[in-house]
Formats: structure tokens, C-alpha cells, sequence
């Protein structure tokens, strides 16, 4: 279980507990937090879960495989701190994690 | 006007799958889809990817599978009309009348959505002004690349759309090439081709760059790209090419008056209609409670939603359910010979 913070780009956060093995994108579609659309359901065939992760945090996810950087490439603004939520999976290591999320996600 | 039994939204395996299940119960259809393919998010997205779910198929990629729900419904000959899009809906004596974007008319008791998570559409520019110039200067496929000869152009992007047009374009025009990475996700022949154009400056190459707004009055005059550190560059030129890939939009249908959860349709799982008669929703497109988004409860839903159009086209026949392997008359629909 981790604590996951959400923060939408209006500045709105939502801290969410999210069971291990979940990925933060089912963390937020689950618990209904606007903002992480999910349209293709985790397949990393869209680019509708994209979200930012800052500096400390982006270090210690695991790294990107190159297709998740290859649909980032579609996401709306995707920036050096962008990731797909899907692809993060939860772990305990991951308590207190922040990802802050796009203005819109297309 | 086409008359029709059922008219399906979308052609992807659901659809497809929908339009054997009514060939097999004796209803004729027609298929709309707003690809220029059949198939939908299996040929558009992951044609050659294996797919590990489909009952009593251990492996699959995306093609095989949509090649293989092609031929099962070819005895049944339903015509399908692609690169069009459902626009408006209209009831008129228990029967709807359907426009499309080309301006096909259908008259059927029943429309069947089986349209995934919507339409795809190209990715566009953030910027308010790419509106203005969208469809003169600003472009996000091509018809015609003759407009280009001897023309500034911009390309953004970094799959194959945006490196295949480069190569071309760059034979007639001057190209910049702008991405907003280093490592480009097309093919690698065409990497090393524009390399080798940019080394012989055939083409200009400005990475980790992106969109930051176009500019002019009557006629684009100018682009303007940004980078992380903040800086920007401008660029003057004619035409301004944005390949970024499909999105996927729900359009039109949004306007129907169904129910509406989210981005899906709530359906009863009875027969998969919505809450208007004669309109079902199946596939990725419908929920209701226990909803899978898996290929194998489209088909289900499919083979329901097909028995529950089987009632409005057929108003005065009983539907009698028959098994393929011993129904002479479905066998004759399929047009088995024994």
C-alpha cells in the first residue's frame, strides 16, 4: 500500500491509498480523480494518462521502456518529467509519491 | 437513402463480430467507420501485437484477428462504408434516419454502437491560433503534396507520418523537422534517411523543441517553438505539419441523448439496449455492472444485441434460435453445401 497524491492542474490534490501491484492510473480512475482519462484501460496504446513527476520522485520510479516514450510523444505538452501512469506500478517504496496532472489529456 | 435491418457503428472486431451474429439470424446490415480500414483499435493500434485472449485462440495479433472476423462475415456480403462518421439521428415512425459526415443516409430500426472509445481523429496543436489557419496552412494529413512544391514547411513529430512526409517533402521544399525528443520512434531506415538529408542539408532538424504558437494575418507568416530551458525560436514559413498520431472521440453520438457514464453508454444486459429503442451500445463503448473491456464480452454482447434487433426489423416473425451445426437455413445463409 502507498499514499499517492494527485494534483490536478487547478492546483486540487487528492491523496489516495493505493494497493500494491495497482498502477497509478487505476488508483485514479478507481477512486474517480478528474484529470487521468485512461481510454485505452492501460495497454500503453494511448497517451490519456499522462502525468508529470518531479525531479526526486522521477529518479526513483523504474525507468521508461521506449514505448511508453513513444506514445508520451502524443501525450498534450509531455515534458522530461512526463510519464505514463499506467506504467507505474504501486509498491510500498512508492508511499508518498506526487504526480501532478496535465492541463488536459489530448 | 439505404434501407437497412441494422446499421453498426464502428468496425472493430465487436462491430464485426455483431454483423455475424445478425448474417447468421438472417438481418441485413451495414457498417460505418470512420477508418479507412476494417478493424478498429486492433488494426489502428496494434496490428501486430499478440493477443492472448481470444477463447480458444492461444495467439493472435490484432491483423490476424481482424483478417479472420473479415472472412467469416464475407458470405453474408454486408457492405461497409469507411473514412465516414455518423452525424445525426433522427426517429420517424419507429425507424431512425442516420446522416453521415458524406452525406449517406440510412433508414433502420436499429443502430448498433459498437464504437469503442469513440472515433479516431487526428492529434492537434494546443494552440488557439492553429485553429484559425486549420485546413489552409496548418495540416495534419495530406491530400494533395503538390500545394508544397517549392514551399517553407514545418514538420512536427516523430513516428513515421512526420519522417515519411519529411523524406518526400524534402525533394520540392525546404523542411524543418521539429521534435521533442532526440530519438525518433519511426522506422530506422527513415532515421537514417533524414540524418543523411540533414547532414547534406537537404533539411533543417531541431529536436527537444515543441509548438509554441503560429503567427499572421491572412496567411500564416511565421512558427514559433519553445524548449525546456524556455527558449524559443521562430521560424518563418507557409505551412505548418503536425503528425502526432489518433485520438479517440466519441463526436457526434455525444449528442444522441443517451445516457451517458463517463465516456460510455449504459446498456441493460438483456439485449444491450440504451435508453432510446432500437439503439444499442456494445463493446468498450457500453457499461453496465461486471462490465470486462475485453474482446470476448464484445462478442457476447454482440451476439445479444443482434437477437435484440431481431424484434424491431422482424416485428412480425418470432425469432427461433438455431445452432450453426444443424440449421440447414443458416447454413444456407453461410452458404454451406452439404
Amino acid at each position: 500500500m502507498a499514499k499517492i497524491k494527485y494534483i490536478e492542474h487547478n492546483g486540487k490534490h487528492h491523496e489516495i491509498d493505493v494497493a500494491n501491484g495497482l498502477s497509478v492510473m487505476e488508483g485514479a480512475v478507481q477512486n474517480d480523480i478528474p484529470g487521468i482519462d485512461a481510454d485505452c484501460g492501460g495497454g500503453m496504446a494511448c497517451a490519456t494518462c499522462h502525468v508529470y513527476v518531479k525531479e526526486d520522485w522521477f529518479n526513483k520510479l523504474p525507468e521508461k521502456t521506449e514505448g511508453e516514450d513513444d506514445m508520451l510523444d502524443q501525450a498534450y505538452e509531455p515534458s522530461p518529467s512526463s510519464r505514463l501512469s499506467c506504467q507505474i506500478i504501486v509498491s510500498d517504496e512508492l508511499n508518498g509519491l506526487v504526480v501532478h496532472l496535465p492541463e488536459k489529456q489530448i | 437513402m439505404t434501407d437497412t435491418d441494422v446499421l453498426i457503428v464502428g468496425a472493430g472486431p465487436t462491430g464485426l463480430f455483431c454483423a455475424h451474429q445478425l448474417g447468421i439470424i438472417g438481418l441485413k446490415c451495414e457498417i460505418v467507420d470512420n477508418l479507412d480500414k476494417l478493424g478498429g483499435q486492433c488494426i489502428e493500434l496494434y496490428p501486430d501485437k499478440p493477443i492472448y485472449d481470444i477463447p480458444a485462440i492461444p495467439e493472435c495479433t490484432g491483423e490476424e484477428l481482424t483478417n479472420s472476423l473479415i472472412e467469416q462475415i464475407k458470405p453474408f456480403n454486408f457492405k461497409s462504408h469507411l473514412s465516414d462518421r455518423v452525424q445525426e439521428i433522427k426517429n420517424e415512425n419507429n425507424k431512425w434516419i442516420v446522416k453521415t459526415l458524406k452525406g449517406k443516409e440510412f433508414l433502420t430500426p436499429n443502430i448498433v454502437i459498437a464504437g469503442g472509445v469513440g472515433s479516431f481523429e487526428p492529434r492537434k496543436f494546443p494552440s488557439k491560433n492553429c485553429e484559425k489557419f486549420e485546413g489552409k496552412s496548418v495540416l495534419y494529413s495530406i491530400k494533395d503534396k503538390d500545394i508544397f512544391k517549392d514551399k517553407k514547411v514545418v514538420i512536427f513529430g516523430g513516428g513515421d507520418s512526420a519522417l515519411d512526409w519529411t523524406i518526400e517533402l524534402s525533394k520540392n521544399s525546404k523542411v524543418t523537422l521539429v521534435h521533442r525528443r532526440d530519438e525518433f520512434r519511426g522506422a530506422q531506415s527513415s532515421v537514417d534517411k533524414i540524418k543523411e538529408l540533414e547532414n547534406n542539408k537537404k533539411i533543417e532538424i531541431l529536436t527537444q523543441y515543441s509548438i509554441k504558437d503560429v503567427l499572421g494575418n491572412e496567411n500564416l507568416e511565421t512558427v514559433e517553438i519553445k524548449n525546456e530551458k524556455g527558449e524559443s525560436k521562430t521560424i518563418n514559413t507557409d505551412y505548418v505539419l503536425g503528425f502526432f498520431g489518433l485520438i479517440m472521440q466519441l463526436g457526434p453520438i455525444l449528442d444522441w441523448g443517451l445516457n451517458l457514464d463517463k465516456k460510455t453508454i449504459p446498456v441493460n444486459t438483456e439485449n444491450f439496449e440504451t435508453n432510446k429503442k432500437g439503439i444499442f451500445a456494445i463493446g468498450d463503448i457500453c457499461t453496465y455492472p461486471g462490465k470486462l473491456k475485453l474482446i470476448l464480452s464484445g462478442f457476447h454482447e454482440g451476439a445479444l444485441a443482434a437477437r435484440g434487433c431481431f424484434k424491431y426489423a422482424r416485428p412480425n416473425e418470432k425469432y427461433r434460435f438455431e445452432f450453426t451445426t444443424t440449421s440447414k437455413t443458416v447454413k444456407d445463409r453461410i452458404g454451406v453445401k452439404e
